[in-house]
């Protein structure tokens, strides 16, 4: 059972079975340069970084900053000369700010030279500049809890009309009012439930090449409908759902299935906080399909280092080697329940099974454009008047559109 | 006071200030004239751990020149204030022509977000200063009745709701307010609702996030009331007191107009601050349901790429808007400042 | 009017201003009461999606620890988490802003009082409306001139930000308190011989105790309960209570240690008890009474 769980994941990369313990490269201790690293808050990071700071000898400065409000800071913490820090943790959608701004360095010369083996799984190359080391996988997929399911009669869905069927044999027979729930909080979250199903609808945002947006047709209409029937099953307070909120509701059994992050697999899944019958039933599977397409409606994320720019050569080579040591299989080892890591040393459990299934099935990754942030924006403010009941799909597609545009003009990106 | 005393006195805060506060804001009033460069867009093959796609990425050396030519960015004049995002100037004009009925403009005004924001923030802010200002005055009063000993902690408990941090105080709330939580359960029972939930409906929302507003902002109001009935004269007291007024008819001709300019103070700082607000909504959760101006600020300095033209545009139109609702108790305290200056 | 009835009057009075004080206490106590009971839980009791009685009865707790109660929230924040850090970087920011902004407001707050000039009052117009401006605006501009010019991530950067963005408040508060006192304090004093300082000094600052504490205590709790400055402007290393709390809380992709925040506001609460009870005396001593009649 484990061996073909690390199986699945390892065909995400070809260059997986090539790979040998060397990528950890013996290059610590670091004797020169500083060390000064910002990233997000959260246990993995915490693992990566102090690992990464354990590579610097004594007397090389070595400064962290983990901070939730790492994204707010990065633009401005990396534009003066020298930068106040010289990696930036990002996501793929973090990176887009840094790039714009080209406020971080390629980093081929740097893997030729420190890290030979690095697998082409963890590079994250834009127009074949390598600008990112990706080291851990995430995606929103489906949780179900397989005793209700068999209590109903119904097998675990791989498609939203599935979720929908099964959704309804719940509620019909007086199981649960409210058996669904996804992080349908407005803004940010709720952008990110609509892209999700947009690209599983075969949708594409904008016209090819550039700037402008192509979301207010027949593909965006679907997803609309389809949000909205599935949150017809939801909570009546849906539209303030975040991740802390779903996964209390999972864990506290009063939903059937759930569309939330793999991420949140360990704490949900650990003995904590729930019942034994609860996390014994709960299964992760990966994100359905939606109206006969054969992409699930999910976008895969990832998370990774970047090198800035503005700093000198010398703490740019201190910092790749140390972040190349933080991410090495040390960490991973020490840490495997914390994340879906992207290393040969992963020995994926139980929790990393939906992320993993949702990547092989071939879910697209969250699109790395350049107004990508601009348009997710303008999704997670003007829709939830649509799920509201109080204007039509058609409207609010408009609305939106007329907010990205805007925006996009104020940043230059539309004339 | 001499000029030069006067000068020397107020020095230090003023340089504060120009620092801090002037200085950012004449930034921000020439940020919100201009919009960013035009961005040179290439397509690229960006690969990654889940594969290969055909993207664009922004052309940095074009970009970089036309970055160098105008530091700026383009000037817009006050385009940005305008647009849709804003006073939505075409967009209304185009709603007035189209609309039948006044019903139908409304609520096509109220799709705009600016206006629908602007909705909430006055309704808070109008509902909010009034209630603050007498649920403040009528707590002080009741503790300065208390005997001495009692009013130590009673002090205490008032401050709670503005001692506890908003962030985690709203946090617990909004668990307590849920519908399976403490008070949202005791609500469905006194209510006889088994469905009600005070975070689905737009209507509940608004008037939750003002409760928690009137609650979180009477401490404020009490405290200075308080502290202003301290210093009530004695003398005037015990000369009412002789001539036979009553204690309400005392509190109604010595201690309120004492406490006059005391309750001008709370009236503009609660003004401002409740038109400024911004936190309930955030740890309420309640963007779906009711925004404010200054969370479309925050809205545009948070997402992945930073808006800071339409942010500057947006604190400027709050500025403003400060500015208009403060008028009549400026010109009062104006008149005021010219009757003690006689 | 019998003064009977005015009696009678004034004893229903004083029992419905009663009856509002108690009922005014309980709105305003119970939310944090219930946090205080609260942080001895577990997280599957406090936080209960199933049914809020958990929270009383704490089967989870029981299940979890054994007991009822269970110290693992403060345990975790305050020797995994170290808190009592954040507590300390609080403690300094804090008492700075405090001092500072009182200094320079209660010489600016009497200037403006007693300068009887059409500038003053449109020296306190403009600061009302700076007053006006966002923080988040603010915040967001100061980030690249500070970290250009070495300034971001120190205690006095955020101290003096704190300062500046209260200053307005301050001085208007200090103003409408100096309004209260009567000139002729000061200026017989200056009769005597005294300097328009000294006369401050010695006259009246004595006279405002009630006015300056009152503005200590508003003072205090912006420093106290600010995130958008702190959580912007301080490095990792100088981060105060709130926005440490506000990184038990989790995110998107991890569950926090909700009771780890729990905890820290009620520890964080303890010591403003001793503070407000000291607080009450300074402005209920007769000193101000006595002093306005003087």
């Amino acid at each position: 059972m484990g061996n073909m769980k690390t199986l699945r994941l390892a065909t995400l990369g070809t260059a997986f079975a090539a790979l040998t313990a060397t990528t950890a490269m013996a290059s610590c201790p670091i004797e020169s340069g500083s060390i000064r690293i910002l990233s997000n808050e959260f246990g993995a990071l915490r693992a990566v970084n102090a690992a990464a700071a354990e590579c610097a000898a004594d007397g090389v400065e070595v400064t962290l900053n983990q901070t939730t409000e790492h994204r707010d800071l990065q633009v401005a913490a990396l534009t003066p000369t020298p930068a106040e820090y010289t990696s930036a943790v990002v996501a793929n959608s973090s990176i887009v700010p840094l790039m714009n701004n080209g406020l971080i360095r390629p980093l081929d010369d740097l893997i030729a030279e420190y890290a030979p083996d690095l697998p082409k799984l963890n590079q994250v190359s834009v127009g074949g500049n390598v600008m990112a080391i990706a080291f851990m996988a995430n995606a929103q997929h489906l949780y179900v809890r397989t005793d209700i399911l068999e209590e109903v009669g119904k097998e675990i869905p791989t498609t939203y009309e599935e979720v929908l069927d099964a959704l309804a044999a719940i509620k019909d027979a007086g199981i649960m009012d409210h058996p669904f729930a996804m992080n349908s909080k407005t803004g940010w979250n709720l952008g990110e439930e609509f892209i999700n199903m947009y690209l599983g609808h075969g949708g594409s945002f904008f016209k090819d090449g550039t700037a402008e947006v192509s979301i207010n047709n027949e593909t965006g209409i679907k997803t609309l409908e389809m949000m909205a029937a599935l949150n017809e099953y939801a909570n009546p307070d849906f539209l303030t759902f975040d991740s802390n909120a779903t996964g209390a509701l999972w864990e506290s059994g009063e939903l059937a299935i759930a569309y939330m992050w793999g991420s949140r697999g360990g704490g949900i899944l650990d003995e904590e906080g729930s019942t034994p019958e609860i996390v014994a039933a709960t299964k992760l599977v990966a994100a359905p399909t939606v109206d006969g397409g054969d992409r699930p409606a999910s976008t895969l994320w990832w998370d990774g280092f970047t090198i800035s720019k503005n700093i000198s050569d010398e703490d740019a080579a201190a910092t790749f080697r140390a972040m190349v040591h933080g991410i090495g299989p040390a960490t991973v080892e020490a840490n495997q329940k914390e994340a879906v890591w992207l290393s040969p040393a992963y020995t994926p459990g139980a929790a990393a099974e939906g992320v993993a299934a949702t990547a092989q099935a071939g879910a697209a990754p969250y699109p790395m454009l350049p107004y990508m942030g601009l348009l997710h924006t303008a999704l997670g403010n003007e829709l939830s008047a649509f799920l509201q009941g109080q204007e039509s799909a058609e409207q609010a597609l408009a609305d939106v559109e007329a907010a990205y545009s805007e925006a996009a003009k104020e940043q230059g990106f539309l004339q | 006071m001499p000029h030069r005393t006067f000068f020397w006195f107020i020095l230090p805060s003023l340089v504060a200030m120009m620092l801090f506060i002037f200085f950012p804001i004449v930034s921000v009033v020439i940020q919100s004239l201009y919009v960013e460069h035009e961005q040179v867009v290439i397509t690229s093959e960006n690969c990654g751990p889940f594969g290969c796609q055909t993207e664009t990425t922004v052309d940095l050396e074009a970009t970089q020149e036309l970055r160098d030519a105008q530091p700026l960015g383009r000037f817009n004049g006050l385009g940005t204030y305008l647009n849709r995002g804003h006073l939505a100037v075409q967009e209304l004009g185009k709603a007035w022509s189209e609309s039948e009925s006044f019903g139908d403009f409304w609520s096509k005004v109220m799709n705009l977000p600016f206006y629908w924001a602007l909705a909430f923030t006055l309704t808070y802010t109008f509902v909010c200063t009034p209630m603050v200002l007498i649920l403040g005055l009528a707590i002080a009063l009741g503790v300065n009745g208390l005997p001495k000993l009692l009013r130590g902690p009673t002090i205490f408990f008032s401050l709670l709701p503005m001692i506890v941090t908003p962030l985690i105080g709203s946090l617990i709330l909004f668990w307590m307010i849920d519908a399976e939580g403490i008070i949202g359960k005791s609500l469905q029972y006194l209510f006889d609702d088994p469905e009600l939930s005070l975070k689905a409906s737009p209507t509940l929302t608004w008037i939750t996030l003002i409760i928690y507003g009137i609650w979180s902002s009477a401490p404020f109001a009490f405290v200075i009331f308080y502290a202003g009935l301290q210093t009530v004269p004695g003398e005037t007291l015990e000369a009412a007191m002789i001539d036979g007024a009553s204690r309400w008819e005392r509190i109604r001709y010595v201690v309120i107009p004492h406490l006059a300019p005391l309750a001008v103070f709370v009236t503009l700082i609660q003004l401002m601050d409740n038109f400024r607000v911004f936190e309930p909504i955030i740890g309420f959760s309640a963007e779906a349901s009711a925004q404010s101006l200054s969370y479309l600020i925050y809205n545009d300095l948070r997402g992945d790429i930073q808006r800071f033209g339409s942010a500057a545009a947006t604190s400027m139109l709050t500025i403003i808007g400060v500015a208009i609702l403060l008028s009549p108790v400026l010109i009062r305290t104006w008149r005021d400042f010219n009757r003690k200056r006689v | 009017m019998s003064s009977v009835t005015a009696q009678k009057r004034s004893n229903t009075l004083v029992i419905v201003s009663t009856a509002l004080v108690a009922l005014w206490l309980i709105v305003a106590a119970f939310p944090f009461l219930w946090t205080l009971w609260g942080s001895f839980k577990v997280q599957a009791d406090f936080f209960s999606k199933a049914d809020w009685t958990h929270a009383l009865s704490g089967t989870f707790t029981e299940e979890a620890t054994g007991g009822s109660f269970t110290g693992r929230a403060y345990y975790g924040a305050w020797f995994q988490e170290d808190f009592w850090r954040a507590a300390l970087n609080t403690m300094i920011v804090v008492v700075s802003v405090v001092v500072i902004s009182l200094t320079l407001g209660t010489l600016g707050g009497y200037a403006l009082a007693r300068s009887g000039y059409r500038y003053a009052f449109w020296l306190l117009m403009v600061a009302l409306v700076f007053r006006a401006m966002p923080h988040i605006t603010l915040v967001s501009g100061y980030l690249l001139p500070f970290f250009e010019w070495n300034l971001w991530g120190h205690l006095p950067t955020a101290i003096i930000v704190l300062v500046a963005i209260n200053q307005p408040f301050t001085l208007w508060m200090l103003h409408s308190f100096f309004l209260n006192i009567p000139k002729d304090l000061d200026e017989s004093a200056m009769v005597d011989g005294c300097t328009r300082f000294e006369a401050f000094r010695h006259v009246i600052i004595p006279v405002m105790w009630p006015g300056v504490i009152t503005t200590g205590l508003f003072s205090f709790l912006l420093a106290y309960n600010d995130f958008a400055v702190t959580a912007m402007l301080l490095a990792q290393e100088n981060q105060t209570m709130v926005p440490k709390i506000a990184s038990f809380l989790g995110s998107t992709f991890e569950e926090g240690n909700v009771m780890f925040a729990v905890a820290s506001v009620v520890s964080a609460t303890a010591p403003l008890f001793v503070l407000v009870l000291f607080f009450q005396r300074q402005i209920v001593s007769g000193l101000t009474a006595g002093a306005v009649k003087g």
